[in-house]
């Protein structure tokens, strides 16, 4: 069993949780994620690692309620424990002195792009962020991307907080004004890396997205993550997570994502149901 | 069953009780129901005791099939479960899924004659039997006194269980590590419940538990810790039982598709997510109302019967080559025919064909023919030109066998693999060019059987303990 040991509420919809896990912590390298099954009758599900303490022993997960999973995860607290944690799992992120690195996070994305910025910050890159979400109840972690960044831009779909729109104009933006970006890792929703990977195209900015795919157990067993990129199908448990966000093909990406939306919702409603008799 | 004149020699075997054909296309039970202890007595009455006692050494175990089959027949029930145990410590999956009929019933002396002594029933029987009475009717495991190593075992598979239980039996300290969250490997993955139900597998877990290894789920080697680290940090060996986990593809056109699936993940969904208990189990599964199954062993199968129980109107097995090429054990092929399982043989898939909403709708195939024996000794599928035909489907599975997971050899300093992934071991003694390394099972043949993974691990179990004992 894997214990809670503190719990936040970032935003009402997203949770981040602190996990024992002395093994994986240590072990844990930029990028990489873990599977988590939340109970015993629970799926798999992967989860970018948000960040991890080698001396504490604990690795830290933030997720967005979406689905049974995330809303069962949500329900634990501080003090509560869950049976699994697989990690550390995927690739490492490639860290090293590019110059200046544009890192966008969009929606709970914030949260694995952060320990990236962290990292390539430490490597000694010029960091500029930017960081969007639908609206401001949506918006968490600012401050920690702040500190890490020279430069921190914010964006709100409905113009809530900060700058109204999405976070590819200021990325287009800063590619304009910015001959020096020699590379853009952005994590957030499929549509949000596409339309990166789309907007740094005409750049010939290398741009790394990390892919948030369905997945069993996580170690290349199953194939259920399978994308194709570059025209090569590979599997983002064990090639990835991250990837040429200009070689992905989106489309089947998007595809497979929505392979189960009709189990899941089902599956989510029958589960709401339950938690409302029990209230 | 009719009744036979009492003859000097009984040639026809005890046929298995099973559950009806149309019943059990539609549930999860296990299909085989077991002897009646009249009906085991009847079968181990029909063993001649041979002096040359060919079944132990078709036995990749070398399980003593005589003594136990005796004791059955003598009713002394814990002896049995002691003469099968001494060799064997997963009799009850050995008496489900090993392929008999190619072992030690293939050489059992009735065989000249008539049937072979149906011994995997007979297996299963003393097996079933232990469980369902209380183990204090059987002797206690006893152990030697502890010799103070520690050996490490990647994978709780049928490789990785036997080589620690033979290790544990010498008085080692032995740790498990299996990436799962559960432990038993392919024996829970892979082969479905209606074959091997779970609460079997979880029992002799359990017994080698019993025997004193330590079983730590959820821990991907590799990633978590390499081979190397074990090796620095303590343990005295390892073995390697990592199987053969990674699923091979056509490689042919449409292949991403949704509701196209590797034979792994459709098993896992099933099996080891309980997805055929959606939703009370959260993980989902598509249930297809066409299926087709590429492939033709016993994991075709598998998934096959598996489709047919979660509810799909026809289920197709798809194999390129004709029916007696086909690598799936004899009883499986039968069971699937009985199920309503159609089966279209010297068919090979060209692309899958799907809609707008990536979804898969149809498979465009070749007929085949059957040219020269290739390197396998099996004749070689050609395609007809010209022969392409559509069939409509669902959902497709790939079953077309697997190779090792890269995940150790990748991470371990000089371990020497092919190119087909597996990793290279002496056949004999499971040793490895990597000094103080084992390995055997999948990982070292390819994908293959229980019973030979089990073969070599307990080969290997010998070998370590001649290296640890001579230190």
């Amino acid at each position: 069993m894997y214990k809670i040991i503190a719990k936040e509420k970032l935003c009402p919809v997203v949770d981040l949780m602190e996990i024992e896990a002395p093994a994986i912590a240590k072990k844990a390298k930029t990028g990489q994620f873990v599977v988590v099954r939340v109970d015993e009758v629970g799926e798999r599900i992967p989860l970018t690692l948000a960040d991890w303490n080698a001396k504490k022993g604990t690795v830290t997960l933030v997720a967005m309620q979406v689905g049974t999973t995330t809303y069962k995860l949500s329900c634990l607290n501080a003090g509560d424990s869950m049976p699994d944690l697989i990690g550390p799992l995927g690739l490492p992120s490639e860290i090293e002195n590019f110059g200046t690195v544009v890192c966008v996070g969009g929606g709970v994305g914030v949260a694995p792009v952060y320990p990236i910025a962290r990292a390539l910050r430490q490597a000694g890159n010029r960091i500029i962020t930017v960081m969007g979400a639908r609206s401001k109840d949506l918006l968490f972690w600012e401050d920690r991307l702040r500190s890490v960044s020279h430069e921190l831009i914010v964006t709100t779909d409905d113009g809530s907080y900060a700058r109204k729109g999405v976070v590819t104009e200021p990325l287009k933006e800063v590619l304009e004004r910015d001959k020096q970006v020699s590379r853009v890792i952005a994590i957030g929703p499929a549509i949000m890396m596409k339309f990166c990977s789309l907007t740094t195209k005409p750049f010939g900015v290398r741009t790394i997205v990390s892919l948030n795919s369905i997945m069993v157990d996580g170690t290349g067993m199953c194939g259920c993550c399978r994308v194709s990129v570059g025209g090569a199908t590979k599997f983002v448990c064990v090639n990835g997570p991250e990837f040429d966000g200009h070689q992905v093909d989106w489309d089947l990406l998007f595809a497979r994502q929505r392979i189960y939306c009709d189990e899941e919702r089902h599956s989510l409603e029958l589960w709401k149901t339950r938690q409302c008799q029990h209230a | 069953m009719e009744e036979k004149p009492k003859a000097k020699l009984d040639l026809n075997r005890m046929p298995m009780p099973r559950q009806d054909p149309k019943v059990r296309a539609k549930n999860f039970n296990e299909v085989a129901l077991g002897y009646t202890e009249e009906m085991a007595l009847r079968e181990a009455n029909r063993c001649i005791q041979c002096p040359k006692r060919p079944c132990v050494n078709g036995c990749p175990v070398y399980v003593d099939i005589p003594d136990f089959i005796k004791a059955i027949r003598d009713n002394n029930m814990p002896e049995a479960v002691k003469a099968l145990k001494s060799k064997n410590s997963l009799p009850g999956i050995c008496g489900r899924v090993c392929p008999q009929e190619t072992q030690c019933e293939d050489v059992c002396s009735l065989g000249k004659k008539g049937a072979p002594i149906a011994i995997g029933r007979l297996e299963r029987y003393v097996a079933d039997w232990e469980r369902n009475h209380a183990s204090n009717l059987t002797a206690p495991v006893e152990l030697p006194p502890s010799t103070g190593k520690k050996v490490a075992v990647i994978g709780s598979g049928p490789a990785g269980l036997t080589c620690a239980a033979d290790l544990a039996k010498m008085g080692h300290q032995v740790t498990i590590f299996e990436a799962l969250h559960v432990a038993g490997g392919v024996l829970m993955y892979g082969i479905p419940e209606f074959r091997l139900p779970k609460a079997i597998v979880q029992g002799e877990v359990d017994y080698v538990k019993a025997l004193g290894v330590e079983i730590r789920l959820d821990s991907v080697m590799g990633k978590l810790a390499t081979v190397d680290e074990l090796l620095e940090n303590g343990y005295h060996a390892v073995f390697l039982g990592t199987g053969a986990g990674l699923p091979m593809f056509l490689d042919i056109p449409g292949e991403n598709f949704n509701g196209v699936y590797s034979a792994n993940e459709f098993l896992t969904r099933v099996n080891l997510m309980k997805a055929y208990l959606f939703p009370e189990y959260d993980t989902p599964i598509k249930i297809g109302k066409r299926v087709a199954v590429i492939g033709g062993g016993n994991v075709a199968m598998d998934a096959a019967r598996c489709a047919l129980r979660l509810g799909a109107d026809e289920v197709h097995i798809i194999y390129r080559r004709s029916k007696v090429e086909m690598p799936a054990r004899h009883e499986e092929v039968e069971n699937a025919e009985e199920e309503g399982i159609i089966f279209k043989f010297l068919t090979n898939p060209k692309q899958f064909i799907g809609n707008d909403q990536g979804w898969i709708t149809a498979m465009e195939c070749y007929e085949m023919e059957l040219g020269e024996p290739d390197a396998s000794g099996r004749r070689r599928p050609l395609v007809k030109e010209g022969s392409e035909f559509i069939i409509d489907v669902d959902v497709a599975v790939v079953a077309l066998g697997t190779t090792p997971n890269p995940l150790i050899p990748s991470t371990t300093r000089g371990l020497e693999t092919r190119r087909n992934g597996t990793v290279v071991a002496d056949e004999e003694t499971g040793k490895t060019v990597k000094d103080r390394v084992w390995a055997g099972g999948d990982v070292v043949t390819g994908a293959a059987t229980v019973i030979s993974a089990m073969g070599a691990g307990k080969r290997a179990a010998a070998s370590i303990d001649a290296y640890l004992k001579g230190k």
